[in-house]
C-alpha cells in the first residue's frame, strides 16, 4: 500500500506543480497581483505532497519491503538501518526522487519564506519554479519510478554497492543535492525577474541569501565528497579531477562568482544583466552535472544504471530549460536598464576580474569533462583527460584569481586609486616575499604548484584579515566577518593542498607480521593480522603500531573486507589525524610467499585541505545570518 | 570614464579572458589528453614515447607473474591476437585477475613493456570499464 501511496503522491504534487505553473503564468499576464497567497498555498502543498512522497520511499527502504523493485535491487534486509535509511538514495530512483523533492522543498521555501520581493516577481518566480519540477516530475513518473512492484516479491535484497556502506553516505548525498538543486531557486528568481523587468536591488537583496544558502551547502557537499573518496577509496588522493566531481566543481565555480556579483547588483546597482545570466549558468550547471551523473554516459561508483532512454530524457530536460531560459534572457536583456558606472579599480573592479576568473576556470573545467566524450561522439575515439590538463590550466588561473583576491577586498566601491592600492598591499607582499624566500632554503625542491601554493596561501592569509585592520572588532558586521573567514579559508584549504603535495612520503613494502618499517617521522611495526566480522561482512584486519618519538603509539588497524551482500571486496584504509598531518596505511594483497602488502603514506597537513573548506561554508553562514540581521533591521528602520 | 567606454572595457577584458582561456585549454588538450589505446592499436601506432596512454584489454591467462620484493608484478594484456607486456608496482584492485578486463594508466617504454603507474580499480562485479564494453552505447545516446 505504501508504495502505491508513494506513487499517488507523486503524481499529485506533479499535478500540483503544472496548476502552479499554469495559475502562476496566468496571474502574471494578466497582472492580478492579489492572487499571490493562492499561488503560494499551491507551492507549499506541492513541496509537502513531493515530501511525503520521499518519506515513504525511505520508509520502504527502512522495512525493507522486497516487493518493491528497487529495495529488493538495492538493498538487504541484514543490512544496518542506517544503511538502509541512506539507501533510498544510493540508487538512481531514489536519488532522482531525492532530486525533485528537493525542488519542491526549494518552491514551497520561496512561496513561505520570501517577504521582500514584488508580489508579480515572486508569483512568476514560483511558476519558473514549477516548470523546473514538471520536467523532472515527468522524467521520474515515465522513465524512473521508484515506486514499480516486483512480482512475485524477492526472498531478499541484492545489497548495496559496499562501497557506499558507509556513513558518508547518509549525508554526502543529500548535503550536496540540496546545494545543486538549491541553485534552482536562483533560476527562477532569474526567470521571474526577467519576466517582470524587476532587475535591480531590491531583487538582487532578495535573491542574495537564496543563493548564499545553496552555496553554503554546495560548498559542504563538496568538501566531504572529497572527503570521503579519500579515505573510502583507499588511494589516499583527495581530488581526481574526475567527471563526477566536476559536474559538483561547476555550479560552485559559478554560484561563487554568481555570489559575487549579486553583492555588486545589491550594494551598487551594477552588473545586472551579468548577474541574472550567471544565476541561469549556476544552476544550468546543476543540471549538466545531473546529466553527466544520471544519464550513465560516464562509468563510476555514481552511475548506478545504464539506460540510454534516461540520458535522452535528461538532455531533453536540460536543452528546454536552458534553452527557454536563454532566450528568455536574449528577448529581455536589452529591456533591463544600464546599471550604475564604476572605475576599473574599484571593488567592483576586482569583483568583474573575480567574476571573468571563475568563469575561465568554469569553461576550462567545462571543456575538459565534456570533450573526451564529444571526441568519441564524433570520432569514436577514447581518450581521457586527466589531472594534467586540468592543473596545467586552472593553475596558472586560480594564481591571478588569488592576486584578485587579496586586492578586492581592499579596495573602496566605485573609485579608488592605484598607488593607495599598493601601499595598502605593502604587507601582503611581504609576507609572500619572505615565505618565497623561506621555502627556496627549506624546500627547494617541491615542485611548482606546492611551490606557489604554499607561498601564495601566506599572502592570501594575510590579505584576507588585513580588511579587519583598524576597525573595532566588535562592531565590524557580521558579513564582513563571513568574508575574512571564508577567505581564510581558502588559504587553509590551499596551505594544506600544497603541503600534502609537496611534503607527502610514501612506503609501499611486502611485511611479515613482526617486521618494521618507516615512513615520514614514524616507525610503523606490523604486530598482527587476524579475521574479524561485522554485520554483513567478514574481514582480515592488520594490527599497526605507529610509533614517533616519545609519543604514545598511535595503533591503526586497516582491513581487506569481504561483504556478503553482494559479494565485493573493499579496502578499508586507516586514518590517524594527528596536529600536523595524518598517517594513512592501506593493507593491501598478501604475496606468493606469504609476505602482506602495505602502503602507508605520511600526508603533513593534509586535514587543512578540509578545514578549509568548512571553514568557507563557515564564512558562508556568518554572511548570512549578517544579512538576516541587517534585513531586519532595515524592517525595523534602524538601518 | 563615459559609460560607453566603460562597456567597452568591460567588453575587452572578457574577450581577453574567454581567448586566454580558450587557447591555454586547446594548448593543454593537444598534450595532456590520454588517448586509450588496445594491444591492437599500439602494434599498429606506438604511441609517443613519454605519452601518457591507457592501455586497456584482458588479462591474459597465466600471464601475472610477481616478482621478488613483493610488490611488483608482470602481466600481459591481450585482445585477441595482440599482446602488450605490463609491469605495475602496487597494490592492485582487489578484482584484477587473468581472464578478465583491465585499465592500465601509464607509459610505454622504449622496449615495448608498458610501465603502469595505475590500475583502474572495478567497482563491483557488473562494473565493467566503459572502455570494454565499446563505446556504442554512449555514442547513440549522444546522437539520439
Amino acid at each position: 500500500m505504501i508504495a502505491e501511496a508513494g506513487l499517488g503522491l507523486l503524481w499529485l504534487a506533479a499535478a500540483l506543480a503544472l496548476l502552479q505553473f499554469a495559475f502562476g503564468s496566468m496571474v502574471v499576464a494578466k497582472g492580478r497581483d492579489q492572487q499571490l497567497s493562492s499561488v503560494r498555498s499551491i507551492a507549499i502543498a506541492q513541496g509537502l505532497l513531493v515530501t511525503f512522497s520521499f518519506l515513504s520511499l525511505v520508509w520502504l527502504f527502512l522495512r525493507s519491503d522486497m516487493s518493491v523493485a528497487l529495495v529488493a535491487a538495492n538493498s538487504h534486509s541484514a543490512k544496518p538501518w542506517l544503511y538502509k535509511f541512506a539507501g533510498t538514495w544510493g540508487n538512481h530512483e531514489g536519488s532522482m526522487l531525492l532530486w525533485v523533492m528537493i525542488l519542491g522543498a526549494a518552491g514551497a521555501a520561496v512561496a513561505l519564506f520570501e517577504r521582500s520581493l514584488k508580489p508579480a516577481t515572486l508569483i512568476a518566480t514560483l511558476a519558473a519554479q514549477a516548470a523546473l519540477s514538471i520536467g523532472f516530475y515527468a522524467f521520474l513518473l515515465f522513465s524512473s519510478n521508484p515506486f514499480t512492484r516486483l512480482t512475485p516479491a524477492a526472498a531478499d535484497g541484492q545489497g548495496l554497492n559496499p562501497l557506499l556502506q558507509d556513513p558518508g553516505l547518509a549525508f554526502h548525498p543529500p548535503t550536496l543535492y540540496f546545494g545543486y538543486v538549491g541553485m534552482s531557486v536562483a533560476f527562477s528568481f532569474a526567470v521571474g525577474a526577467l519576466v517582470t523587468r524587476d532587475v535591480g536591488p531590491a531583487f538582487a537583496r532578495a535573491m542574495r541569501p537564496w543563493v548564499l544558502g545553496a552555496w553554503i551547502f554546495l560548498t559542504l557537499g563538496i568538501t566531504a565528497g572529497s572527503y570521503w573518496a579519500y579515505y573510502e577509496l583507499g588511494w589516499g588522493g583527495w581530488w581526481f579531477w574526475d567527471p563526477v566531481e566536476n559536474a559538483s566543481l561547476m555550479p560552485w565555480l559559478a554560484t561563487t562568482a554568481l555570489l559575487h556579483s549579486v553583492t555588486v547588483l545589491a550594494t551598487r546597482d551594477g552588473l545586472r544583466a551579468w548577474t541574472v545570466m550567471l544565476a541561469v549558468v549556476a544552476f544550468s550547471m546543476s543540471m549538466v552535472g545531473t546529466f553527466l551523473v544520471r544519464s550513465g554516459i560516464l562509468t563510476s561508483v555514481h552511475s548506478f544504471a545504464v539506460d540510454p532512454t534516461r540520458g535522452s530524457f535528461l538532455l531533453a530536460l536540460l536543452a528546454i530549460y536552458v534553452g527557454g531560459a536563454m532566450a528568455l534572457f536574449a528577448l529581455r536583456i536589452g529591456t533591463v536598464r544600464e546599471g550604475n558606472q564604476f572605475d576599473l579599480v574599484s571593488r567592483e573592479g576586482a569583483l568583474v576580474a573575480n567574476n571573468l576568473l571563475f568563469s575561465a576556470i568554469l569553461g576550462i573545467v567545462f571543456v575538459g569533462t565534456l570533450y573526451p566524450l564529444g571526441v568519441e561522439a564524433v570520432t569514436g575515439e577514447k581518450l581521457s583527460v586527466g589531472p594534467p590538463y586540468f592543473n596545467a590550466t586552472t593553475g596558472p588561473i586560480t594564481l591571478f584569481l588569488v592576486m584578485v583576491m587579496i586586492s578586492g577586498p581592499l579596495l573602496r566601491w566605485r573609485q579608488d586609486r592605484w598607488k593607495l592600492l599598493v601601499q595598502r598591499l605593502a604587507i601582503p607582499t611581504l609576507v609572500v616575499a619572505i615565505s618565497l624566500l623561506a621555502l627556496v632554503l627549506a624546500a627547494p625542491d617541491i615542485g611548482v604548484l606546492p611551490f606557489l601554493g604554499l607561498m601564495l596561501a601566506g599572502g592570501i592569509a594575510i590579505g584576507s584579515v588585513a580588511p579587519l585592520w583598524g576597525r573595532n572588532l566588535r562592531r565590524t558586521p557580521l558579513f564582513t566577518w563571513g568574508m575574512v573567514i571564508a577567505h581564510l579559508g581558502v588559504a587553509v584549504s590551499l596551505a594544506g593542498m600544497a603541503s600534502e603535495t609537496g611534503f607527502i612520503k610514501e612506503t609501499l613494502v611486502a611485511a611479515n607480521v613482526g617486521e618494521t618499517h618507516n615512513v615520514g617521522p614514524y616507525r610503523v611495526t606490523f604486530s598482527k593480522l587476524e579475521p574479524v566480522a561485522g554485520p554483513n561482512w567478514t574481514a582480515l584486519e592488520a594490527t599497526l603500531e605507529a610509533r614517533r618519538g616519545t609519543r604514545q603509539p598511535l595503533i591503526l588497524k586497516p582491513q581487506s573486507r569481504m561483504f556478503s551482500n553482494p559479494p565485493t571486496e573493499t579496502n578499508e584504509a586507516a586514518i590517524d589525524t594527528v596536529l600536523d598531518g595524518q598517517l594513512y596505511l592501506v593493507l593491501g594483497k598478501q604475496e606468493p610467499t606469504g609476505r602482506w602488502q602495505l602502503r602507508m603514506w605520511w600526508k603533513p597537513f593534509v586535514s587543512f585541505i578540509w578545514l578549509g573548506g568548512a571553514m568557507i561554508a563557515l564564512g558562508g553562514f556568518l554572511a548570512l545570518i549578517g544579512r538576516f540581521r541587517r534585513e531586519k533591521g532595515r524592517g525595523r528602520g534602524i538601518a | 570614464m563615459k559609460p560607453k567606454h566603460q562597456r567597452l572595457m568591460l567588453a575587452l577584458a572578457a574577450l581577453v579572458t574567454v581567448i586566454g582561456a580558450g587557447l591555454l585549454a586547446a594548448s593543454a588538450l593537444g598534450d595532456r589528453a590520454a588517448y586509450f589505446y588496445s594491444p591492437a592499436d599500439i602494434a599498429k601506432s606506438r604511441p609517443e614515447p613519454d605519452a601518457a596512454i591507457r592501455l586497456g584489454g584482458m588479462v591474459a591467462d597465466k600471464s601475472i607473474v610477481h616478482e621478488a620484493d613483493g610488490l611488483t608484478i608482470r602481466f600481459v594484456v591481450e585482445d585477441g591476437t595482440f599482446k602488450t607486456p605490463v609491469q605495475f608496482k602496487g597494490i592492485v584492485p582487489d578484482l584484477f585477475k587473468e581472464n578478465s578486463g583491465v585499465v592500465a594508466e601509464g607509459k610505454l617504454g622504449a622496449d615495448g613493456m608498458f610501465i603502469a603507474t595505475n590500475i583502474l580499480a572495478k567497482h563491483d562485479e557488473n562494473y565493467k570499464p566503459p572502455q570494454m564494453t565499446g563505446g556504442e552505447h554512449k555514442t547513440e545516446t549522444l546522437a539520439k
